[in-house]
């Protein structure tokens, strides 16, 4: 059974596992293809019309069903891997050892915002940047540089407490939980810290940066810890929903998974803790 | 295509010149979570009338780029609004409560098409928009 952990507990050798899958999945090509993916919902989602990966309820699912098809495709290069989470109430400093050159590198410098530490800096030859909506090859980050702060423990338990799971307009002005994670509305968790880590991680081609899969089994566990706290709250919207994916409509691309079907995410692995 | 390079190579460069420059602003500009819309005093100042009859057209050019928005008639997951940065189209989405992303600067809002084009222009630092297939 795969367990998530905290990457900040992960060993070092759990971490050249995870590194060393996610350069051979850049290296046969299959790692841009969730790049293009996550890109083309992100442009496709929109407040008024069709809503599936973003700005709508099925966020969250959606996410979880992504993030086990990525898990699955590292698995089948070694089995032993498991997406770690970050954390980012605790680790919340570039100084965090998840920055550190022997896992994911550190911030960009100025002048371009070049990440040139670390297994993904462009000088180790094994991390081009290809699905991209500018020219440059070459991974960039500009840590708490968009936005100062990371959310803090008190901003994620205010929203952990709201009891409804998301509202009409089912979008980005809804209010209740779904709506204050994604960082639409409210203290905002989800966004800011795209925006924190700054680069690509701020662009719809975010995946880029293998920060994005720890960033979201994050927001994933955070979903997992608010059904926890809430164990009367359901999935919303539940009857047919126009432009929305209810609870057994099927989401796209995949059209053979529900909703319903990711709510409970103890089928696919479980958490170090989810205390 | 060979225009597409040279124009590349053109960012390229311009990148390595203005690069220090414009993280510089960067930095500065973003340190809170306000939108990073400091920079040239709006030469057609209609921005107060967005949300209601929809941004008006700009055209500018702002830290060396051509930015330029203009009421678009397309399928109106644009807001019915095109923005471009030296004539490439740069993907933008407004929201629900009326304020603005593009692809560049997806997860931050900001009150304007031109706010949104230049936070655009500041992230690219010199480089070229490339339409994504």
């Amino acid at each position: 059974m795969t367990v998530r952990k905290n990457q900040a507990s992960l060993t070092a050798a759990e971490k050249r596992s995870f590194v060393d899958a996610l350069l051979e999945l850049k290296r046969t090509g299959r790692y841009d293809t969730f790049v293009t993916t996550h890109n083309a919902f992100i442009m496709s989602d929109t407040d008024n019309g069709d809503r599936v990966g973003h700005r709508s309820p099925s966020f969250l699912p959606w996410h979880r069903r992504f993030l086990i098809q990525f898990e699955q495709a590292l698995q089948a290069i070694d089995p032993t891997v498991a997406l770690p989470y970050w954390d980012w109430t605790a680790d919340r400093t570039a100084s965090a050892s998840l920055w550190a050159p022997g896992f994911l590198g550190g911030t960009g410098r100025s002048r371009d915002g070049q990440v040139t530490e670390g297994p993904f800096a462009v000088d180790g030859g094994r991390w081009p940047v290809t699905v991209t909506v500018d020219g440059r090859g070459f991974l960039r980050r500009a840590l708490g540089s968009g936005v100062a702060q990371l959310p803090t423990r008190a901003e994620v338990d205010s929203v952990l407490a709201m009891p409804t799971y998301d509202t009409a307009p089912w979008n980005s002005a809804s209010d209740g939980f779904r709506n204050h994670l994604e960082g639409w509305r409210g203290v905002n968790l989800h966004n800011r810290v795209h925006v924190w880590v700054g680069g690509q991680m701020a662009t719809g081609a975010s995946p880029n940066d293998p920060v994005f899969w720890l960033h979201h089994a994050f927001i994933d566990r955070l979903w997992a810890q608010w059904q926890a706290r809430h164990p009367r709250s359901a999935y919303l919207p539940a009857g047919a929903t126009r432009n929305v994916v209810s609870l057994n409509d099927v989401m796209r691309p995949w059209n053979d998974v529900t909703p319903a079907e990711m709510l409970d995410h103890t089928k696919f692995y479980t958490f170090d803790t989810l205390a | 295509m060979s225009q597409l390079t040279r124009r590349r190579a053109l960012g390229a460069t311009a990148t390595v010149l203005t690069g220090l420059v414009l993280t510089g602003f960067a930095r500065t500009a973003g340190a809170s979570s306000e939108p990073r819309t400091a920079g040239p005093k709006h030469h057609t100042g209609h921005a107060g009338h967005a949300g209601h009859e929809g941004p008006q057209p700009f055209s500018e050019t702002f830290q060396g780029r051509r930015i330029e928005g203009a009421p678009s008639h397309g399928d109106g997951h644009h807001g019915g609004y095109a923005v471009q940065i030296d004539g490439e189209e740069l993907h933008v989405m407004q929201n629900a409560d009326s304020t603005w992303v593009s692809v560049i600067n997806h997860y931050e809002t900001f009150p304007t098409p031109r706010a949104v084009a230049r936070a655009a222009v500041i992230e690219l630092q010199g480089s070229e928009l490339v339409p994504l297939a």
